[in-house]
């Protein structure tokens, strides 16, 4: 089904103007039903399984089951995604139960800094573009004019 | 039908699409308006957070020259990208692109995405131009610091473009609809920066089921720029390039840490190894085929030599290149160590980019260091950023483009006020999530230039014209709501068409005329013109599509914007009468590369006012020394 809801553990997000899954997926599919005030995927088979709206569910009420037309049962993958690392518990099949953790950002939540601390005064009909050539580490752009 | 109400919404440049390309293009656009006194408006059809092919993470950035260290030239890239293509490559771009990559990446590291690095503090490398991250979070980073550059009131979400809004042969903006609300839009502005990405899901895929939506590219990439361009009347490039991955099969998890970094072979039924087996092949496609690397699509080709054979099937041998890494560990202690670094490393590959791939390995009790895992050539792509090229045609830069690819602003498609980027320009393929960027800004910058040089006329939009693009552009919901009484069920009607059994249709005609997997990437001259025919009827049906609501509405415009993108394919294979990329389709009335009179880009242009197609040579020709 690629990404479904558990009922019992979605609310809606709380009659908020839109739920998170639904702000978030690139593909326009998650959907929430009105009169039971829970989120579905409403074309499943256009499901890339990216997990985004696994990600940001508040209540953790979004999971993935693998695609039924090639992906025997049983298994899941499941994430917990914080503001520095994001961690992985994988369920095998057969029982086997395996954890990873890994960095996703070393800058705090919204400060990504557009210039990225480099120095830079480019000119229009120059080379350089923004930044540069600071930000290439060297004196100058490459260019093979003489 | 629903009133919807009209929004006007003015700029000086237009950035669509929201993905690496267009983050690039904000980024950049955002300082040289705020120098000049300069409107920038982006629209995504998504969330830039999370838009575009980038949308999961990645688990590598594929482009980094690593200048700054004396690694490699700009020659050094130009030629791998030049040979990969089988000689069709635009030495210009590619040289363009990858003097500007690394300021990109840098960017990258500083605005906060964790890249590998070792005891030294230099990055790792997965290959000799690939970078290893920890790319979770890749999309969020990049999107971050093009948001807070050009700020949320000038950022649209969830508006689909539909496409241009011409004046004459200048483009002046472009048509899109909210996919949430009924807000319909009419953007004017005097540049427009074209980044919508390339195009999944013309070609039917392997997967019957669910699985359809497990394209290896992003099912949301849907043919927007090749559209836009070609509706606008601008001459395109590489048409005939599709992209074919090899990856892991039905999951499509990538193979490139598995092949670099940690060395693996793969292996058919028997233990053969196919680029080793096949090796004298590669002298039939002299001389690309006789250059290290081995281009993509020869490589697909060996692999599919055993496919066609029966000789599968063909394993990535994980089990095998784990234990040869971990051996070399030495001690049991280190062994051990190394054995838990290996494996996290693998699994992150996957769970960074293609999270079903580890789905299914759980599922399938596959653990990689006991195991191997079965490849398998996908289905065609359109992607001009990766090992594809098809894409519009593009100035270079003065410095360095031949006069014959120069025409006044880089990055300027031949219809004014076009820019293009990432898979919206072509024959500058291998630019990659990296390099895409690095064309946004790229491009970003060379509109402002035409902007302030030129300074094209402020746009105006007559009344009439926008009635008449609002009419069009909901017809399909209108179709809908007026015949869908006609029948007792609302998805089997004679008087329209619903956007997916469009879909489906256009599939199915590309799979077996024009080279899809069933078709074993085969094709001819006859059977593509018997595809042509095919898509006169579908294009005819094109207005009947019917939608029942904003969503489907948004399916029906993606698949004309295939079908756009399909026709265009077809007839550009038809017209190069030779086979240059067997492994990405075969024409078996050209069985053989023909450097004589086919080492030359093969170009169309559709006139929009007739529909008519025009094809042409445009010479190869190197960069300027």
């Amino acid at each position: 089904m690629p990404s479904f809801v558990y009922p019992e553990k979605c609310d809606g997000c709380k009659a908020l103007d839109k739920t998170a899954c639904q702000h978030i997926c690139p593909n326009d599919l998650m959907v929430l039903n009105k009169e039971t005030m829970k989120a579905y995927n409403q074309e499943p088979e256009m499901c890339w399984e990216c997990y985004n709206c696994v990600k940001i569910c508040p209540t953790q009420a979004v999971d993935v089951r693998g695609y039924a037309d090639f992906v025997p049962m049983g298994a899941s993958v499941v994430p917990l995604r914080s503001t520095d690392s994001i961690m992985w518990t994988v369920k095998f099949r057969n029982g086997t139960l395996k954890r990873f953790k890994f960095p996703i950002r070393t800058t705090p939540e919204g400060k990504a800094q557009p210039a990225g601390g480099y120095s830079t005064d480019p000119s229009l009909d120059g080379l350089a573009l923004f930044t540069e050539p600071d930000s290439l580490g060297l004196p100058a752009v490459w260019t093979n004019k003489k | 039908m629903v009133d919807m109400q009209t929004v006007e919404v003015e700029s000086d440049l237009l950035i669509l699409g929201g993905g690496m390309a267009a983050c690039g293009a904000a980024v950049e656009a955002a300082y040289w308006a705020q120098k000049h006194g300069l409107k920038v408006v982006l629209v995504d059809k998504a969330v830039v957070d999370r838009s575009g092919a980038v949308a999961m993470g990645l688990s590598a950035i594929n482009q980094y020259v690593g200048l700054r260290d004396g690694q490699n030239t700009i020659k050094d890239y130009v030629d791998y990208v030049r040979n990969d293509l089988m000689g069709m490559t635009r030495e210009d771009l590619v040289a363009n692109i990858a003097r500007h990559v690394d300021s990109s990446v840098h960017l990258f590291e500083k605005w906060g995405l964790p890249i590998w690095k070792d005891e030294k503090g230099a990055y790792v490398h997965e290959g000799r131009w690939q970078l290893m991250i920890n790319g979770e979070s890749y999309k969020v980073v990049v999107a971050e610091a093009a948001k807070n550059a050009l700020g949320s009131d000038s950022i649209y979400e969830r508006v689909f473009i539909v496409g241009p809004i011409m004046d004459g042969d200048r483009c002046v903006g472009a048509v899109g609809f909210s996919v949430r609300e009924n807000k319909f839009y009419i953007f004017k502005a005097r540049a427009v920066l074209v980044a919508m990405g390339g195009a999944v899901h013309v070609f039917k895929p392997r997967s019957s089921g669910e699985g359809q939506g497990r394209a290896w590219y992003p099912p949301w990439n849907a043919g927007a720029s090749a559209c836009f361009t070609l509706k606008a009347g601008a001459e395109m490039t590489c048409q005939e390039v599709r992209f074919i991955p090899v990856r892991f099969k039905d999951a499509y998890g990538p193979v490139g840490a598995w092949f670099l970094l940690f060395k693996a072979r793969a292996t058919n039924a028997k233990g053969e190894d196919y680029m080793v087996t096949h090796k004298d092949e590669l002298a039939n496609w002299a001389p690309y085929g006789q250059v290290k690397p081995v281009p993509a699509n020869l490589r697909n080709y060996l692999g599919m030599l055993d496919l066609m054979a029966g000789k599968g099937p063909i394993s990535m041998r994980t089990e095998e290149a784990i234990q040869k890494i971990v051996a070399a560990a030495g001690d049991p202690k280190e062994v051990k160590k190394k054995m838990r670094e290996v494996e996290a490393e693998a699994w992150e590959d996957f769970l960074d980019m293609t999270i079903s791939q580890a789905i299914l390995w759980a599922a399938s009790n596959t653990s990689p260091e006991e195991k191997s895992s079965e490849i398998a050539p996908a289905e065609p792509y359109f992607i001009g950023s990766h090992s594809g090229a098809s894409g519009a045609w593009v100035s270079g830069p003065e410095d360095l483009a031949p006069p014959e690819y120069f025409w006044g602003y880089e990055s300027m498609a031949t219809v004014k006020g076009i820019f293009c980027a990432g898979d919206a320009s072509g024959a500058s393929s291998h630019k990659f999530s990296s390099g895409s960027h690095a064309e946004g800004r790229i491009a970003a910058k060379s509109a402002i230039r035409y902007l302030l040089k030129e300074n094209p006329p402020k746009p105006t939009v007559s009344g009439g014209q926008i009635d008449k693009l609002k009419t069009e552009t909901y017809a399909p919901l209108e179709t809908y709501s007026k015949h869908v009484g006609a029948t007792t069920q609302p998805d089997v009607n004679p008087n329209y068409i619903l956007p997916k059994m469009f879909m489906m249709r256009l599939q199915k005609l590309m799979d077996e005329y024009a080279g899809g997997v069933t078709s074993q990437f085969t094709t001819s001259g006859a059977l593509m013109n018997r595809a042509l025919e095919l898509l006169a009827f579908l294009k005819e049906d094109s207005e009947k599509l019917a939608a029942p609501d904003l969503h489907e509405l948004m399916r029906c415009w993606e698949n004309i914007h295939r079908m756009y993108q399909a026709e265009a394919h077809v007839r550009s294979m038809l017209f190069r009468e030779e086979t240059r990329w067997p492994g990405y389709y075969f024409r078996s009335d050209h069985p053989k590369l023909d450097e004589q009179n086919w080492h030359v880009f093969v170009n169309c242009r559709m006139d929009p006012a007739s529909g008519k197609w025009e094809m042409t040579k445009r010479p190869i020709v190197p960069m300027k020394a």
